[in-house]
């Protein structure tokens, strides 16, 4: 086993009665990766992800997340990731600053930790004048490029982005990229879930889930050759269409 | 002109959601308005739906004005919220059948024009709409909007949190409407549907940046792209930033798209210069720059 | 038509296949008489009492006897000393003594006067007085048997007659209360709910931009609920008279108009929320705190308007479920006609008027 896969799953299945959600999935995530875990809505990829992060047990299969075994140290792996979604990000009604401080002390930092790091923050992305506004005042593209930020507050190994980036504009978006980028160069991994086919092209590797299986798995570069397509959405087509 | 809109502008208290915007939809044509989140969409749908009133500037759909004749409006416009607005409670017959029976006409009369769409969601329509995926509820929606035969169709970010093949098999039906003569106003945050539209308007901020076809607004684009690739996307993008010459560095896919501010400008000079930053594995190669690069010179 | 008729079969689904909304049109109108009628009540049924009597002669037996016989009170133990008085009461069991004094039957022949003394518990003052009115009557009742033959020179009595509900049966004060709150409850917040969610899910903006003019929205909204809530009235009129025995001495016919008149009026109420609601979650509490505690407090539904404070009795005016409890309590306790409320039904027909018309005024026709 090496020290380098952060993220290891071979056979996880996840079942609701009779419904298989997740269908013995396996793949492996290297330290510093940017991986996309690709599929339509339903096809069992915010299932999956729950599981990776602990909060879903697995009806069989296995899987270490930052070398923490799913089933018995789900609480460990809790305290090594970070964890953004657009659904819920940060308090619309605390400024930037508080929202900081407060996801800073939830994940144990210590008070001169959160203020070092803030302040290492606003610096970084050029926060000065919007510190003391309202999170809820803000542009969405700030927002999330701010929640990215906090989910990596305590050095996680491993940070899970769902559906980060909808909706914004092309600049922003771009913005929130290069913000990934420099988190994997830091050795941060990165796992992204999308929906959203040309986000895709973005990672280093993805997965592409149809109805609770990996159907395809490799660079974007090898699964656009291996299906003959132009861009990752016509390869999602291909494989959507059988 | 179908549909015609001159220097509206609307404020909500003191944000300008749209400032001076223009523009005009001949009979039959797909157009379409793409911009990201809060730029002003919505806003500019409702208002043509006679739901908001513009605070300045008029605009007319059909030929009628939408503050004095709204009311004529309200019969001859088919119009698709964002979120695909469906009674969750009600099944896909009794959805459909109620939008049919409060415009003042029946399935049956109209079902030439939604035939090919319904017949995909046919087989569930004893199901509720709460119950259905994210395509087949867009499918629903449209089917809804659809079924008093309207002469324009408003469709505000109908693709939105809709599969890849939900998305494509949507756009191919909006070209089959539109060989039935209906004028076609769609909004979509996403760049790469807008050269499926006949016509484009790029907004951003409340302001449109610019009107014309797919084909010529990426004509229009004033540098020639390079798409640049290396061993690490991180140190490459950092490189090219600081590289005196560059005019634009935007990371798209795999590549970061490059343009350079000088006219000879020479791959080999920004590949040595890559070089010495440590990169392996470069390849730089010209490539066309697409809406979403200009769209991004525009709002620069 | 066809379209109305379409828009109320389309409510008729949403009530319908919703379960909570169900339960609320439904389940609580009679849980809430059952609720009042048995468990809420002023009467005193079986209530447990000592006795202390230190001469335990004729007198006192005979009277002890007839407040054992009567179906207010049980005598659950005797006691021997004024010292235990208080640890009876601490224990909780019984809720008065009564403490017959030191020949009591010599007393009242020799003085013609003796005195028993009540001693209540009251941590709940309204079962304390109620308890010492019961004794009192019972007290006196012998003194009539007992000075039958002998004819006292001056005397005054009182005969007091208790008309329109004579047993003073709690349950003929509830009825009309709750018969308020519930078609208020279900009319007001129902509707008001099931607007605003339209808003919520924003199949509005598709009914806003459909040639269905605004009162046909409007209309097509109520009617489901002026159904349900006529059904509602009528099922608590069955229940109070065949659980309950209230008579209803008035005429149905007036009774039902008069409802109407008020489900209306509430359903007015309801379209005026919604307006100026954008969420289902603020229609509710607008609904409750807006409505229904006034409906409760001001009504005089449980606390009597004359004897509040002169503001909250101006207040209460205002109060359309005021005035159409005094006009159910005519009809169905007094057995009055049009001829006796006809200035209470114009009130609550001018609010609602004034209701239907601010209500359309209000409701847009537009997103703002």
């Amino acid at each position: 086993m090496s020290d380098n896969k952060v993220i290891q799953v071979e056979g996880l299945t996840k079942m609701f009665g009779d419904f298989t959600a997740v269908n013995a999935i396996t793949f492996e995530v290297e330290k510093g990766e940017i991986f996309g875990f690709l599929g339509a809505n339903g096809a069992g990829k915010t299932t999956a992800m729950k599981m990776l992060i602990g909060i879903s047990n697995p009806t069989s299969g296995k899987a270490k997340v930052a070398g923490f075994d799913v089933f018995t140290e789900a609480e460990n792996i809790k305290r090594n990731i970070g964890y953004m979604s657009q659904k819920f990000a940060l308090y619309d009604d605390l400024t930037v600053k508080e929202n900081i401080t407060f996801f800073g002390g939830i994940y144990g930092l210590s008070r001169k930790k959160i203020k070092e790091k803030s302040d290492a923050l606003i610096k970084e992305l050029g926060l000065d004048e919007i510190a003391n506004q309202l999170v809820g005042s803000l542009p969405l593209g700030w927002k999330q490029k701010i929640s990215f930020s906090v989910s990596l507050l305590h050095d996680p190994k491993i940070v899970f982005l769902d559906e980060p980036t909808g909706g914004v504009d092309p600049i922003t978006r771009r913005q929130f990229w290069e913000l990934i980028y420099k988190a994997a160069h830091l050795g941060t991994t990165v796992f992204v879930t999308t929906h959203y086919m040309d986000e895709a092209e973005y990672c280093d590797r993805v997965s592409i889930m149809v109805n609770g299986k990996i159907e395809a798995l490799g660079t974007p570069k090898k699964l656009k050759e291996q299906f003959n397509a132009a861009n990752m959405n016509d390869v999602f087509l291909k494989l959507a269409r059988g | 002109m179908s549909i015609s809109v001159q220097h509206i502008s609307k404020s909500y208290k003191n944000v300008k959601a749209l400032q001076n915007i223009s523009f005009e939809v001949k009979e039959g044509e797909l157009f379409g308005l793409i911009g990201p989140d809060g730029a002003g969409k919505t806003t500019l749908f409702r208002i043509l739906t006679t739901l908001l009133i513009a605070n300045e500037g008029t605009a007319t759909v059909a030929g009628f004005n939408v503050v004095l004749d709204y009311k004529n409006i309200r019969n001859s416009v088919g119009y698709m919220p964002g979120k695909f607005s469906l009674y969750q409670d009600l099944t896909v017959e009794e959805n459909l059948n109620f939008f049919a029976t409060i415009f003042g006409t029946t399935i049956a009369e109209n079902y030439d024009l939604i035939k090919e769409i319904y017949v995909q969601i046919e087989p569930f329509k004893d199901r509720r709409a709460g119950k259905l995926s994210g395509g087949m509820k867009q499918k629903l929606a449209l089917c809804c909007a659809l079924i008093h035969k309207p002469k324009v169709l408003f469709l505000d970010e109908p693709t939105t949190g809709v599969d890849p093949v939900s998305r494509k098999e949507f756009w191919e039906m909006l070209k089959r409407l539109q060989q039935k003569d209906i004028t076609i106003l769609v909004s979509t945050p996403y760049m790469d549907e807008a050269e499926l539209c006949d016509r484009i308007a790029l907004i951003q901020n409340g302001e449109i940046l610019e009107i014309d076809t797919p084909a010529e607004i990426v004509k229009h684009y004033p540098k020639k792209m390079y798409n640049v690739r290396g061993d690490n996307m991180y140190k490459l993008i950092e490189s090219l930033k600081a590289y005196e010459h560059q005019y634009s560095v935007y990371p798209f896919g795999e590549f970061v798209h490059y343009t350079d501010h000088r006219t000879d400008f020479d791959t080999e000079s920004l590949k040595d210069y890559l070089k010495t930053k440590g990169l392996t594995d470069i390849t730089i190669a010209t490539t066309q720059p697409t809406i979403e690069d200009t769209f991004m010179e525009l709002a620069k | 038509m066809k379209r109305f008729i379409g828009f109320v079969k389309k409510e008729f689904y949403h009530i319908f296949r919703d379960r909570r909304s169900l339960f609320i049109l439904f389940g609580m109108p009679i849980a809430q008489i059952l609720l009042f009628g048995f468990a809420i009540t002023n009467e005193i049924n079986n209530v447990d009492i000592a006795i202390l009597d230190h001469s335990k002669d004729a007198t006192t037996k005979e009277i002890i006897n007839k407040i054992a016989a009567s179906k207010y009170f049980s005598i659950k133990q005797m006691v021997t000393r004024e010292a235990d008085i208080a640890s009876v009461f601490q224990k909780g069991h019984v809720k008065a003594v009564l403490n017959f004094e030191k020949d009591f039957s010599k007393n009242l022949i020799k003085e013609h006067k003796a005195t028993i003394q009540i001693i209540t518990d009251a941590t709940d003052p309204n079962t304390a007085n109620t308890i010492s009115n019961y004794v009192n009557a019972i007290l006196q009742q012998y003194q009539k048997e007992v000075n039958k033959e002998i004819i006292i020179a001056y005397q005054i009595v009182t005969e007091t007659r208790m008309v329109y509900n004579p047993e003073l049966k709690s349950v003929y004060m509830f009825v009309p209360g709750v018969m308020t709150i519930i078609l208020m409850l279900v009319s007001a917040m129902m509707t008001s709910i099931s607007i605003t969610r339209e808003k919520e899910l924003g199949t509005m903006e598709i009914l806003l931009v459909s040639p269905l003019k605004p009162f046909q929205v409007i209309i097509g909204k109520v009617f489901p609920y002026i159904f349900l809530s006529v059904i509602n009235a009528v099922v608590i009129v069955v229940l109070s008279i065949f659980i309950f025995n209230m008579p209803i001495q008035g005429s149905l016919l007036l009774l039902a108009l008069e409802s109407v008149l008020f489900i209306i009026s509430a359903l007015a109420l309801g379209i005026l929320i919604s307006t100026i609601s954008a969420t289902q979650q603020t229609a509710m509490m607008i609904s409750l705190m807006g409505l229904m505690l006034p409906v409760i407090l001001l009504s005089g539904f449980i606390f009597p308007i004359s004897s509040m404070p002169i503001p909250l009795q101006v207040i209460s005016n205002i109060i359309p479920a005021k005035w159409f409890i005094i006009i159910i309590k005519g009809i169905m306790l007094k057995g009055v006609g049009l001829q006796y409320i006809w200035k209470e039904t114009l009130v609550l027909f001018g609010m609602t008027v004034f209701f239907i018309a601010l209500s359309i005024k209000k409701y847009k026709i537009r997103l703002e």
